[in-house]
């Protein structure tokens, strides 16, 4: 068969043709892996719980506490996003809290954590729920990769200030990766502020 | 005979990094440890391989002046695919907390539609070819990607963080500057030397 001439014509339907299945296909595979997708995520936030808080026996997933982040543009004030307060409870009494933070200034975008708080305010764990950091780099955020995370726990942010050393303050940076250190505490920083939130909310009830 | 040697020369003959020099930034950007470039490349091959087969068919029906965009959608639709593949079955965490293997190449899954080896592929190749050689060409280039960014990985990881497949035998950080690009130059460098010497002696025996 001889190659089609290129006229304006069948250059076009060429590509709407082209276009149309792909995007049927894309369109399918979606459908196929959106529930997957939101399983796995589900499961690796309830692990991110486990992981960050002690014992409980309720399901802190029901039991959420949502806080909008506002940020002000101008005169207006814009949500960024919203903190999520997962409450740990063994037999009605808080044993954790495992806060959903996030920053939006890490190094390739939005860095989310999972940090867990003791009732009076000691950070328990830290894990990593989502991160674009430069692999080998940024990614010393995870334990398994290097302890920069292990220097929070057991700290109180009362006395411990969650800046870098650079900035005036306690925490010592990943080498060559101060924006995605300065990501991390800005992420824990907000974190607190729930803890702070989600205490005196449940101090009035 | 011949589609062995179709295979065979994305090892060493063509090889895409050592020979051709292309794709090179995912492949300096992933290669930071052996199983991200394992991953990436592995990623890479499926996309070529699929790329590959699509484009030998449907290169008769396409224009000339609009073969590379055609081309590029194809291959777009292919990288989006394995991004939502991966994401919802590569994605569960490790039994003692690693990152997954989606969360480890992040951001370069997607870059794979601007790696130039898949459009070269796709240009010289595959549209001139038909489907069975078209097919093996992508899956020998793509191995040979692959086997090229797990040395280049290897190397690095051992060098940058003293651990073998993420196994750490010693304690301490290893030399950092081959985690960070300019190492990664480095080490492509000397590895693109040894492949030249030992390619030349094979040719020269020819």
């Amino acid at each position: 068969m001889a190659k089609k001439e290129s006229t304006l014509n069948n250059m076009f339907f060429t590509l709407l043709i082209i276009s149309l299945i792909s995007t049927a296909l894309l369109s399918f595979v979606y459908i196929k892996t959106k529930s997957p997708i939101e399983k796995v995520t589900e499961l690796k936030k309830n692990l991110a719980i486990k992981k960050v808080i002690p014992e409980f026996n309720n399901s802190p997933i029901n039991e959420c506490i949502k806080l909008p982040i506002k940020q002000l543009k101008g005169n207006d004030s814009i949500t960024l996003d919203t903190l999520k307060i997962y409450l740990g409870k063994l037999n009605d009494s808080i044993t954790g809290y495992a806060i959903e933070t996030f920053s939006n200034e890490g190094f390739s975008g939005k860095i989310k954590l999972m940090v867990g708080f003791l009732p009076d305010g000691i950070i328990k764990t830290i894990e990593v729920i989502e991160q674009n950091e430069t692999p080998g780099l940024g990614d010393k955020i995870y334990k398994t990769k290097s302890k920069f995370s292990l220097q929070f726990e057991g700290k109180n942010p009362q006395n411990f200030k969650i800046f870098v050393k650079k900035d005036g303050g306690d925490v010592d940076a990943i080498t060559a990766a101060t924006i995605t250190s300065r990501a991390f505490c800005d992420a824990v920083r907000r974190a607190y502020d729930g803890f702070n939130y989600a205490k005196k909310l449940s101090n009035s009830n | 005979m011949n589609q062995i040697k179709n295979f065979t020369k994305g090892f060493l003959k063509e090889n895409p990094i050592f020979v051709l020099v292309l794709g090179m930034c995912p492949a300096l950007g992933t290669s930071s440890s052996a199983l991200n470039g394992l991953g990436m490349g592995l990623a890479t091959t499926f996309v070529l391989v699929m790329s590959n087969i699509v484009i030998s068919i449907i290169a008769r029906w396409i224009p000339n002046k609009v073969r590379i965009p055609s081309y590029i959608v194809v291959i777009a639709t292919f990288v989006s695919i394995v991004d939502l593949l991966m994401k919802a079955y590569t994605n569960t965490p490790g039994p003692n907390g690693e990152p997954s293997l989606y969360d480890q190449l992040g951001i370069f899954i997607p870059l794979i539609v601007v790696n130039c080896i898949v459009l070269a592929r796709a240009e010289a190749f595959a549209s001139k070819n038909d489907i069975i050689s078209s097919a093996i060409d992508g899956l020998g280039i793509g191995l040979g990607f692959t086997m090229a960014l797990f040395l280049l990985g290897s190397i690095r990881e051992l060098l940058g963080n003293m651990s073998i497949l993420n196994h750490k035998f010693i304690k301490d950080d290893g030399i950092l500057l081959f985690v960070l690009a300019p190492g990664a130059f480095i080490t492509l460098g000397f590895l693109i030397a040894i492949m030249r010497k030992i390619t030349a002696k094979i040719y020269k025996n020819k």
